[in-house]
C-alpha cells in the first residue's frame, strides 16, 4: 500500500473545511435556540449560486460572497417561517433541504461539466516549501484559512463579548430574556442568516475548490454531517475543528484505501465516515445528563411572546 | 412624597379586561403590596410599570414627569427594577453573566464581579459571581435577582410573590434586606397573597379583584382573614380535619434511590417512609429539593429497585404507571397543563390519560366515548368544574377549575394510596379550600394520601404526619402535633436531626 501521511493530511483539510465552515454557521443558530435542519439546502444552493457567479465573474471570491449571500436569503425563508409564522422548526428545515436540492439543479442544469476558476494558493513567504509541515499547514487557498479564522472569531464572540453573552443567553431562556427587554425574533433572525452565510460558503468550497466542478446532489450528505459535528462538538467552537478534521480524515482515508485497490467492497468503505458520525454521536449521548448540559436549553423551542 | 402614580390604566386582552380604571400611588420610601386573587390583574399592573405591556387607557407619573415605557429598558433606565416570580435567570450561566444580562452598561468581569461582592456583603446576601446559576437553591437564585436590581441603584423595586419558594429563616432575612433599602429610601411594590407577611412587612396595601381597586389598607390595622374577604369579596371557610386512627401500612416505601437525568436535578437518597389507611402525609421542602424525582419514582414514570416501593403485598419499584393505577396507586403532577392534562384535549378526553384502563373507558384499543364523557360529567358535578361542556380543550380552564378537574379525576377512580405534588400552586382561595376538603374526605374514607407542597400552611391544615425533603433525603416522618414553624425551617435548611 502506498499512502502518505504528508498528503493525506494535507488533503483532509481540505475535505474537513465545507463541513467546518457549515458547523460553524450551524453552531451560532443553535446556541440561539433554532434548529435549523436545512443546512444540506442552504449548503447545495451556496455551491450553485457561487458556483455560477465564479464561472461568470472568473472570480473565486465573488463566487464565495455570492454563495455567502445566497445561503443567507434562503435561511430567512426558514427565518420567517419559523420566527414570524411559529411554523414547527424541524418540518421547515427538512422543507428548505428538499427546496435547496431542488432548485440548485434547477440553477445548475446549464453548468455541469464546466470548470470553475482556480483558488490561488496564500502565500506564507515561502513557508509552503518547508519540509512536513510546509504542504500540510502552508499550502491552502484562503478559505482554509478563513474558515479556522472563523471558529476562532465565534469563540471570541461567544465567550468574551456582550453580544455572544445575550446570544446564549436566548439560546438558553428565551422568556428570560424576552423579560429582560431583549429581541429574541431579532437575534434568532441574525443568528439563522449568518448559519445560511456560512453553509452557503461551505457549499461552494464544495463546488469550488474541493470537487471542483457543479454535479446535482454533490453536496452528498455533508450538511447532515455538519448538523452532527454540532452535537458532536458539545456546541464547543475549537471541538467543531476536531470534529470536522476527524470525518474529513476518515473521508480521505477511504478515498486511498480505494484508490489503492484495498481488499473490502467499495461502498462499506464509503459508508465508513458517516458510520465513524453515528458510532461519536452515540458515545457523546450515553452520558445524558452531560449531554444536556451543554446543550442550549430552548433549542427548537417556538417563542411567542405571551405578555 | 409620591414616587409613582398611576392614573386611569385600563389594559384589555382581546375581550377579556385585565385592568379596569386602575389609579393608585406608591410613595417615597413605603413598602406598598399589591394584594389579589390569581387572575385579578397584579400581573398585567406590574407589567405595565415595568414596561412588558402598554397600557390602553390611562397616564402614569413618575418623580412627577410623565412615564410611559416602552420596553423594559426604558424603565430601568428610570430607576424600575423587577425581581420576577419565575426568575428570569440563565441556568447555564454564571451569576455575573446573568447579572450582566439585567444592566444596561455592565463593567467589565471583574469590575461586575467587584461590585457584586461588595453589594453582596452590604445587604447580606452572600453569592459567588463565578457559580453556575444552575447549581444555586432557590433562595440563591432569588439573591441574584435582587443583586441584579441593587446594582441598578433602582428607586422602585417591584417583588413579585418574593417568598413563595423561600425557607422561613430565609424569608426573615429578606425581610431585613428590604426594611434596610426602604430606610434608605428606595420604593418597594411587594405582590403576594400571603397575607401574613404583607402585615408584618407593609407599609399600606391596595387591593384587587377582576381586574379593579376594592380598596386600600393599612395591613397593620387588619387580620389576615379580613384581608383575604376583601380579596375574595365572600366569607371564607376553612376545611375541617377530623382526627381518625390509622389502618393497615398501604404504601412502603424503604431506602428508595435515584439518580436524577436532570443536569440540575436532585437525586434521591435512601427515601424511607410509611403511608398507613386514612393519613395524609405531607411532605414539605423548598422547590427543587428532590421533590419531582420524588413523583416520578412513585408515579412509575421513572422505574426504580423493585423492592424500595411496596404496594399492600406487592413489590411495584419495576412496575409502570398503568400497571400501578390498576393495583391503586393513583397521582396527580404539578403541572397540570402537559403533564396531568392534554392542554389541547377536551375534557372528555382528558379523563383516558388516566382512567382507560381503570374505570374501563375502553375496550380492545377503543375508546368507549359516551362513557368517558359520562365520567368527565361526573366529575364537573362532583368537583364543581366551572366549564362550558365536556367538550372544552383543557387549556381553556381557568388554573383553578382545571385542577379540580385533575383531583376530581384521580379521586373518583377511588384510590387506595394517592400522591399529589402541589395540590393547590396558583389555584384561588375558594378552590384551594375545596380540594383541601376532598384530599381529607378521601383520607377518612381509608385512602393513604401524601400530598408534596411548598405551602407550609396548607401542609399544617391537612397533614397528620409530617415530614421535610432536603437535598434529595427525606426527614424522618413525624406526627403534625407539635411541629414548629422553626423545626420546619431547620429542616429544609437540610438539618439532620432535631
Amino acid at each position: 500500500m502506498d499512502i502518505s501521511i504528508v498528503s493525506l493530511l494535507a488533503t483532509l483539510i481540505v475535505a474537513a473545511t465545507p463541513i467546518l465552515l457549515a458547523a460553524t454557521g450551524e453552531l451560532i443558530v443553535e446556541k440561539s435556540g433554532v434548529l435549523n435542519l436545512g443546512v444540506e439546502g442552504m449548503m447545495i444552493i451556496g455551491a450553485i449560486c457561487g458556483f455560477i457567479a465564479a464561472v461568470n465573474t472568473d472570480s473565486p471570491l465573488i463566487g464565495f460572497i455570492v454563495a455567502a449571500l445566497a445561503g443567507a436569503a434562503l435561511s430567512l425563508l426558514f427565518a420567517v417561517l419559523t420566527q414570524y409564522l411559529l411554523a414547527n422548526q424541524v418540518a421547515s428545515g427538512l422543507a428548505l433541504t428538499l427546496f435547496g436540492l431542488g432548485l440548485s439543479a434547477l440553477l445548475g442544469h446549464r453548468y455541469s461539466g464546466i470548470r470553475p476558476p482556480s483558488s490561488p494558493k496564500m502565500e506564507w513567504f515561502g513557508m509552503a516549501e518547508l519540509p512536513v509541515v510546509g504542504p500540510i499547514f502552508f499550502n491552502h487557498d484562503m478559505m482554509v484559512y478563513f474558515s479556522i479564522f472563523l471558529v476562532l472569531m465565534v469563540w471570541v464572540f461567544l465567550k468574551f463579548t456582550r453580544g455572544g453573552l445575550v446570544l446564549r443567553a436566548v439560546g438558553e431562556n428565551h422568556d428570560a430574556a424576552h423579560a429582560l427587554g431583549y429581541k429574541v425574533i431579532r437575534i434568532r433572525i441574525l443568528a439563522i442568516m449568518f448559519g445560511g452565510a456560512c453553509a452557503g460558503m461551505g457549499g461552494a468550497y464544495l463546488s469550488l475548490v474541493r470537487v471542483p466542478q457543479w454535479t446535482e446532489g454533490m453536496t452528498a450528505g455533508a450538511g447532515w454531517i455538519a448538523l452532527a459535528i454540532v452535537v458532536f462538538a458539545s456546541w464547543k467552537p475549537w471541538r467543531l475543528i476536531l470534529g470536522a478534521y476527524l470525518f474529513g480524515g476518515v473521508t480521505i482515508l477511504q478515498l486511498n484505501l480505494q484508490a489503492n485497490g484495498f481488499d473490502m467492497p467499495v461502498s462499506y468503505l464509503s459508508m465508513a465516515p458517516y458510520l465513524v458520525t453515528i458510532v461519536v454521536l452515540v458515545i457523546m449521548s450515553s452520558d445524558r445528563t452531560r449531554a444536556s448540559l451543554n446543550a442550549p436549553a430552548s433549542l427548537g423551542k417556538i417563542f411567542h411572546a405571551s405578555s | 412624597m409620591t414616587l409613582i402614580a398611576l392614573n386611569n390604566l385600563t389594559k384589555k386582552y382581546g375581550g377579556v379586561i385585565a385592568n379596569n380604571d386602575i389609579t393608585f400611588k406608591v410613595d417615597k420610601g413605603e413598602i406598598h403590596a399589591l394584594l389579589g386573587e390569581n387572575g385579578a390583574g397584579k400581573s398585567t399592573l406590574v407589567k405595565m410599570i415595568y414596561g412588558l405591556v402598554q397600557p390602553d387607557i390611562g397616564t402614569m407619573m413618575l418623580d412627577g414627569e410623565s412615564f410611559a415605557p416602552t420596553d423594559p429598558r426604558a424603565s430601568r433606565v428610570r430607576g424600575i427594577a423587577m425581581v420576577f416570580q419565575h426568575f428570569s435567570l440563565f441556568e447555564a450561566l454564571s451569576v455575573a453573566e446573568n447579572i450582566a444580562l439585567g444592566m444596561e452598561n455592565p463593567p467589565k468581569t471583574d469590575a461586575l464581579s467587584n461590585q457584586i461582592r461588595d453589594v453582596s456583603l452590604k445587604y447580606g446576601l452572600m453569592l459567588d459571581p463565578n457559580r453556575l446559576v444552575g447549581n444555586l437553591s432557590v433562595g440563591e437564585r432569588q439573591r441574584v435577582e435582587i443583586i441584579r436590581c441593587l446594582l441598578q441603584d433602582p428607586k422602585l423595586l417591584i417583588m413579585d410573590e418574593p417568598t413563595s419558594v423561600l425557607t422561613p429563616q430565609e424569608v426573615d432575612a429578606l425581610f431585613t434586606t428590604l426594611r434596610r433599602l426602604r430606610d434608605e429610601g428606595t420604593s418597594i411594590l411587594y405582590i403576594s397573597h400571603k397575607l401574613e407577611e404583607i402585615r408584618t412587612l407593609c407599609n399600606r396595601a391596595t387591593i384587587l379583584r377582576h381586574g379593579k381597586v376594592i380598596g386600600i389598607c393599612i395591613p397593620k390595622n387588619e387580620t389576615a382573614k379580613s384581608m383575604a374577604e376583601m380579596m375574595v369579596g365572600s366569607k371564607l371557610k376553612t376545611p375541617q380535619k377530623t382526627i381518625t386512627n390509622f389502618g393497615l401500612p398501604l404504601l412502603i416505601v424503604k431506602d428508595l434511590s435515584l439518580r436524577s437525568t436532570d443536569p440540575f436535578g436532585t437525586s434521591l437518597k435512601d427515601i424511607t417512609f410509611t403511608i398507613r389507611a386514612g393519613e395524609v402525609m405531607g411532605v414539605a421542602g423548598v422547590a427543587g429539593n428532590g421533590q419531582d424525582e420524588l413523583m416520578l419514582a412513585l408515579s412509575g414514570e421513572v422505574l426504580t429497585k423493585a423492592n424500595s416501593i411496596q404496594l399492600e403485598d406487592n413489590f411495584i419499584g419495576q412496575t409502570g404507571p398503568v400497571e400501578r393505577r390498576l393495583q391503586g396507586l393513583l397521582t396527580a403532577p404539578e403541572e397540570r397543563l402537559g403533564h396531568a392534562a392534554a392542554p389541547e384535549m377536551n375534557l372528555s378526553e382528558n379523563t383516558l390519560i388516566s382512567g382507560f384502563q381503570r374505570q374501563k373507558l375502553g375496550r380492545r384499543g377503543f375508546v368507549n366515548k359516551l362513557g368517558a364523557a359520562a365520567f368527565a360529567e361526573k366529575i364537573i358535578e362532583k368537583f364543581d368544574v366551572r366549564t362550558i361542556s365536556v367538550g372544552s380543550a383543557a387549556k381553556s380552564l381557568s388554573g383553578g377549575n382545571l385542577q379540580k378537574f385533575v383531583m376530581g379525576r384521580e379521586i373518583l377512580q377511588d384510590p387506595k394510596v394517592f400522591i399529589v405534588n402541589q395540590p393547590t400552586w396558583g389555584v384561588d382561595a375558594a378552590a384551594a379550600a375545596f380540594i383541601r376538603q376532598a384530599l381529607l374526605e378521601l383520607a377518612l374514607g381509608g385512602a393513604g394520601v401524601l400530598v408534596i407542597s411548598q405551602d407550609l400552611d396548607e401542609l399544617m391544615e391537612i397533614s397528620d404526619t409530617f415530614t421535610v425533603i432536603s437535598e434529595g433525603r427525606l426527614s424522618a416522618p413525624r406526627p403534625i402535633k407539635g411541629v414548629t414553624t422553626e423545626t420546619i425551617g431547620l429542616l429544609m435548611g437540610g438539618s439532620k436531626e432535631i
